[in-house]
């Protein structure tokens, strides 16, 4: 077998060192190494985007990456959103009240492709919601809820921020 | 499935990955963006026995512009990302066919770590980049341990998924000719699904003289030949032109002496079909946009 390879790299804010073998995929250290099973693996050619992650803030197909190439990264998979106490994300909470989700499979690709928009666009309209999960399939809700859904965790993080900024718990 | 096993490099200078290229040939793959490699390999329908990462070479991350003046040409390095050159102020500004037909590409997540040089290398004869380039006279600047060479485009293309690449060579940048004077440009395609590869799609680049005649101009197909092709029976038909009519009368011709390769998503006719379509609507639209910079859709 060939030789493993040395992975420094930052998960939802853990540290690890890990030897790994060249052809392992980030989705699968996710989901094997470092069991991490939040992450969905749908078609593995970058075509459905379940697997979407963030790799140093950018989103990311985790089945077209190797954890090779990621020493040095830092990852934020769907295990991050929601607080210890288990107090949803704002992008969670979303989804939930606009019913975006129903079987739930390509929803941490969807939730992570969100977060990803919201953090570069705090307001998006629909083109550029549509923009962003349009590499996204979902085979149960259709996709008018799911566009409702990031819309609406725009407005609650907006107000969080907001109400952060004025001092006043939500 | 998963890819097979392999050895896993990651140089740190380009002597050392064409060196690895001079010792493996065939059996190395260069692995920029990964969006096709990857994607290759999880399915097993390549299996290097090397793959030479080339992301922590320094300097293949190069977008600017050089060349005579310092200003004549815009280079886009190996790891260029299609994303970064898409979102790019300098390729809007000198290279606008290139930011059009990007934007085009896949999906944003796939943008992100897609590299425009890679896009090029794998020369798939329906990809939107290599078009583009084809349209744009551009360069593909090539590097192995024993020379340095610049093709252009028109020679680089040589097949579905061929190219003038040998096994040690890898590409390290293309170069565009930056955009002067009066010059309009556009992108085009028909796409069953948002983000799939297109089943056709045209470039052009239309330059006007004073007079308001097209003075230059160049076209370029995807998705209608056996490779990437520039149309010069529509080109030449299209010199002195100065009325949209015209275009489309040239455009009839877009597809004649084409190989278009049939598949589910559109017969040999259809893509012929397409190709004269698709050339009127990027010639017109072009040819707006030298003429009057604020219009910038097909009429």
């Amino acid at each position: 077998m060939p030789d493993k390879v040395r992975v420094r790299i930052t998960v939802n804010g853990a540290r690890h060192d890990l030897l790994v073998e060249p052809r392992t995929l980030l989705a699968d250290l996710l989901r094997g190494d470092l069991a991490l099973a939040g992450t969905h693996l749908g078609c593995e050619q970058g075509v459905c985007g379940a697997c979407t992650v963030i790799v140093d803030d950018v989103a990311t197909r985790s089945c077209l990456v190797f954890a090779a190439q990621l020493d040095g990264s830092s990852v934020r998979t769907v295990e991050s959103l929601a607080a210890a106490d288990g107090t949803l994300h704002p992008v969670q909470r979303a989804f939930t009240q606009e019913h975006g989700l129903q079987c739930g499979f390509c929803t941490p690709g969807m939730l992570m492709a969100a977060c990803e928009l919201l953090e570069r666009v705090p307001e998006p309209g629909r083109e550029d919601i549509e923009e962003s999960m349009g590499g996204n399939l979902c085979r149960c809700t259709g996709y008018q809820n799911i566009v409702r859904s990031v819309n609406a965790a725009g407005r609650l993080m907006a107000d969080r921020t907001s109400s952060e900024q004025s001092g006043v718990r939500a | 499935m998963k890819p097979a096993p392999f050895e896993y490099a990651g140089p740190r200078e380009l002597d050392e990955a064409l060196d690895l290229l001079a010792e493996h040939g065939d059996d190395a793959r260069v692995l920029a963006g990964g969006q096709s490699l990857v994607r290759l390999m999880n399915a097993r329908q390549v299996s290097p026995a090397v793959v030479v990462d080339i992301n922590r070479v320094p300097g293949l991350d190069t977008l600017g512009l050089f060349g005579d003046n310092g200003s004549s040409t815009l280079r886009l390095g190996a790891t260029v990302r299609q994303r970064t050159s898409e979102l790019s102020d300098e390729v809007a500004a000198h290279a606008p066919l290139l930011a059009e037909a990007g934007a085009q590409v896949a999906h944003a997540p796939v943008r992100a770590r897609g590299t425009v040089v890679g896009s090029v290398a794998f020369a798939d004869p329906s990809a939107e980049l290599p078009a583009a380039l084809l349209a744009l006279d551009g360069l593909v600047k090539v590097r192995s341990r024993a020379a340095e060479r610049t093709v252009a485009a028109d020679d680089f293309f040589t097949g579905p998924f061929r190219t003038s690449l040998a096994p040690d060579e890898m590409v390290v940048a293309v170069d565009v000719p930056v955009a002067t004077g009066r010059t309009g440009s556009a992108f085009v395609e028909l796409t069953r699904r948002h983000g799939d590869l297109p089943v056709c799609g045209a470039a052009a680049v239309v330059g006007v003289g004073d007079d308001g005649r097209v003075s230059h101009v160049r076209v370029a197909l995807c998705g209608a030949d056996e490779r990437p092709v520039r149309v010069p029976a529509v080109e030449a038909a299209v010199l002195g032109a100065d009325d949209p009519a015209a275009f489309t009368e040239a455009a009839a011709v877009a597809a004649d002496g084409t190989s278009p390769i049939p598949s589910c998503h559109g017969s040999a006719d259809f893509r012929r079909h397409l190709a004269r379509v698709l050339t009127a609507r990027a010639l017109r639209t072009a040819f707006a946009r030298a003429t009057s910079p604020k219009e910038t859709t097909d009429a």
